[in-house]
C-alpha cells in the first residue's frame, strides 16, 4: 500500500529531514512512526499526502508512483486518504455533521448518501447524537473523534494520523487508538505517527522507527519491547 | 492494487454504494453551484451592514458614470429636437404687404431646397409678444407696430449641412423683399462638440470607475480569503480541488457586483427624480416641453450586466493570486 524506495527529503538550507529511507506496509496492514521530535515523522507522513515531495528516491501509494501526479491531480489522490491531525483541523464555525460531511461535499456525494454516511462514520466514533453540536463545545478527545469521523467518512484505502493523542489523557488516547485498530481490522491501512511509546508498546504493532532522519529500526512491537 | 482495492470493498459489503455515478456528479454539480450561490449570499448576509458597505462603494462608482451617461442621452434627446430648429428667418423688409408675404412664402415653399415653412405676420408676433415676453405696456405705448413679416424656413432633409445652408441663405437674401436672413447652425454644431467631448469623458470615467470597482472587490475578496484561511487548508487537506475553494469567493464577487448594480441603479433613479422637477421648469421657460427620461431596459440590463462583471472579475483577479499562496504546510 505504501512503498518508500530510498526516499530523501531535503528542505531549503540543507536540512536532511529524511535520508535513504526505504520500507513497505501492506494493504490493511497498521504502523507505528516513532521517534524523537526532529526525527522526521511529520515529513515522512507529508511525503505520503503529498503536503511534500521527496527530493530523492520514490513513494508508492496504492500502486501510484506520486511523482507521478501532477499539481491539479492532488485533490483526487487525497480524497483517498483520510488524515487526521494532532490540533484535529475542524471548522468552528460548521456543525459536527458540516466538518465530518465536507469530504463528501466535495466529492459529490448526494443529500441523502451524505446524511446516512456521516450518521454511519459518527457512531463509529461514538458521537452519534452530536451532530448539531458545534466543535468548540466538545471536549479535546470529542473533537479528536470528530476528525477521525471526518477522515474516514468517505471510507478511504489508507489513514494516515500525526500525532492523532499528543493532546490527550492516557485512557482517551488509548480510546482512540483502538479506534484506529478497528479501521484496521476491516482492511483501512494505519499509519500513525506517535512518540507516545508507551501506548505503542501496549498496542504491539509494528513500528518504523526514525532517529534524525534515518531508518534507525522496523518491526513489530514485540521485538520492540525486548 | 486496484483490484485489491476493489476486492476489498467487495468485501466490505452491500452496505458500500462506492463513488457517486457520472448522473449523479452532474446533478450534483449544479445542485452543488445552487448551493455555493445561497450559501455565499447567506454568509454576505451574516453581516450585512459590511457588505452593504462595500456594496454602497460599489454602487457609487456605478453610479457616477451611469448617472452622467443619462444625462448625457437626455441632453442628445434635446439636441435631437435642436436639430429640427435649423432653421432659416427671413426677415422682410417693412414695405412688404402681408398679401406679398403670403405669396413669397407659397413660392418658397416649392423650391426643393427647402422643407417647411411658415408665416409669421407682423400682427402675430406682437401678439405673441404680448403674451409672452412680459413687455406688452411697453409695446402697447407704440404707435405702429415695429415688426415685420418673418418667414420662418426650415432646409429640406438635404440640404442642412452648413455648406448647403450658407448657398440657400445667401439666395434667400438676395431676394427683393429680403431684409435680412439669419442661418442658426453654427452654435448646434458648437453643442454637438461639446456633447462629443463630454461623452468620451464619460467613457474614460466608466474606465477608471470600473477599475476602481474591480480593486474594490478585488480587495474584499482578499480579505475574505485570509479569514477563512484554516478553512481553505482544511478543504486543501482532504481533496478539494482549486475549483471547489474558488467557487464561493466568486459567488461573493458576484453578490457584490450585482447588490452594488442595484444601489447605482437606486442612485440614478433617485438623482434624475430630484433633478426632473427643475428641468420641467427650465424647459417652461423656453417654450419646450422636455422633461427627464428614466433609465430604460436595455440601460438597466447594461449597468446590472457591467456590475456582476465587474464583481466576478475582481473576485477573479484576487482568488487566482492568493489561493495559491494558501497551501497547507
Amino acid at each position: 500500500m505504501i512503498r518508500f524506495t530510498q526516499t530523501s527529503k531535503r528542505y531549503e538550507g540543507g536540512y536532511d529531514a529524511l535520508s535513504n529511507i526505504s520500507f513497505h506496509i501492506e494493504p490493511g496492514e497498521m504502523a507505528f512512526v516513532t521517534g524523537h521530535s526532529g526525527a522526521g515523522k511529520s515529513t515522512l507522513l507529508k511525503l505520503i499526502a503529498l503536503l511534500e515531495r521527496p527530493t530523492r528516491g520514490q513513494v508508492l501509494v496504492n500502486g501510484q508512483n506520486l511523482s507521478r501526479i501532477k499539481r491539479r491531480q492532488i485533490p483526487y489522490f487525497r480524497r483517498n486518504i483520510g488524515i487526521i491531525f494532532q490540533d484535529h483541523q475542524l471548522l468552528f464555525d460548521r456543525t459536527v455533521f458540516d466538518n465530518v460531511a465536507l469530504p463528501l461535499i466535495i466529492a459529490g456525494y448526494t443529500r441523502a448518501e451524505i446524511g446516512r454516511r456521516v450518521r454511519a462514520a459518527l457512531d463509529k466514533v461514538g458521537l452519534l447524537g452530536k451532530e448539531k453540536k458545534y466543535p468548540i463545545t466538545l471536549s479535546g478527545g470529542e473533537q479528536q473523534r470528530v476528525g477521525i469521523a471526518r477522515a474516514v467518512v468517505h471510507k478511504p484505502l489508507l489513514l494516515l494520523a500525526d500525532e492523532p493523542t499528543g493532546n490527550l489523557d492516557p485512557d482517551l488516547s488509548r480510546e482512540i487508538m483502538h479506534i484506529f485498530r478497528e479501521f484496521s481490522q476491516v482492511g483501512v491501512t494505519v499509519l500513525v505517527a506517535s512518540h507516545d511509546l508507551e501506548l505503542i508498546r501496549e498496542m504491539q504493532t509494528r513500528q518504523i522507527i526514525l532517529h534524525q532522519g534515518q531508518l534507525a529500526d522496523d518491526g513489530s512491537g514485540v521485538e520492540y519491547g525486548q | 492494487m486496484v483490484n485489491e482495492a476493489t476486492s476489498r470493498r467487495n468485501r466490505e459489503g452491500a452496505s458500500s454504494t462506492g463513488r457517486p455515478g457520472l448522473l449523479t456528479l452532474i446533478n450534483s454539480y449544479f445542485v452543488r453551484h445552487a448551493q455555493t450561490l445561497f450559501y455565499s449570499l447567506g454568509q454576505l448576509l451574516r453581516a450585512p451592514f459590511s457588505m452593504l458597505m462595500t456594496a454602497a462603494v460599489i454602487g457609487i462608482a456605478l453610479a457616477l458614470p451611469a448617472g452622467m451617461h443619462q444625462l448625457l442621452q437626455n441632453a442628445q434627446l434635446l439636441s435631437g429636437k435642436l436639430d429640427d430648429a435649423t432653421q432659416i428667418s427671413l426677415f422682410l423688409k417693412k414695405a412688404v404687404t402681408e398679401q406679398q408675404a403670403r405669396e413669397l412664402t407659397h413660392k418658397l415653399g416649392n423650391m426643393p431646397e427647402i422643407g417647411r415653412v411658415r408665416l409669421i405676420t407682423r400682427e402675430q408676433a406682437l401678439e405673441e409678444f404680448k403674451q409672452n415676453a412680459g413687455f406688452g405696456d411697453a409695446l402697447r405705448a407704440l404707435d405702429e407696430n415695429p415688426l415685420p413679416h418673418v418667414i420662418v424656413i426650415n432646409p429640406a432633409l438635404q440640404h442642412t449641412d452648413a455648406a448647403a445652408g450658407r448657398k440657400l441663405l445667401e439666395r434667400l437674401q438676395g431676394m427683393i423683399q429680403v431684409d435680412a436672413a439669419q442661418l442658426d447652425v453654427e452654435w448646434i454644431k458648437r453643442l454637438y462638440a461639446i456633447l462629443e467631448i463630454i461623452k468620451r469623458g464619460v467613457w474614460i470615467l466608466a474606465a477608471l470607475l470600473g477599475m476602481a470597482v474591480l480593486l474594490v472587490v478585488g480587495n474584499t475578496i482578499r480579505l475574505a480569503i485570509q479569514n477563512r484561511r484554516d478553512e481553505i487548508v482544511v478543504i486543501k487537506l482532504i481533496g478539494g480541488t482549486d475549483a471547489f475553494i474558488r467557487r464561493p469567493f466568486l459567488y461573493t464577487g458576484f453578490w457584490y457586483g450585482l447588490f452594488g448594480a442595484l444601489i447605482a441603479f437606486t442612485l440614478v433613479n433617485i438623482a434624475l427624480y430630484l433633478l426632473s422637477d427643475p428641468v420641467r421648469q427650465l424647459g417652461e421657460l423656453y417654450h419646450n416641453p422636455v422633461s427627464l427620461t428614466r433609465m430604460n431596459l436595455e440601460t438597466s440590463a447594461y449597468l446590472l450586466g457591467a456590475g456582476i462583471l465587474l464583481g466576478l472579475g475582481g473576485s477573479w483577479l484576487a482568488v487566482g493570486r492568493h489561493l495559491r499562496d494558501i497551501e497547507p504546510r
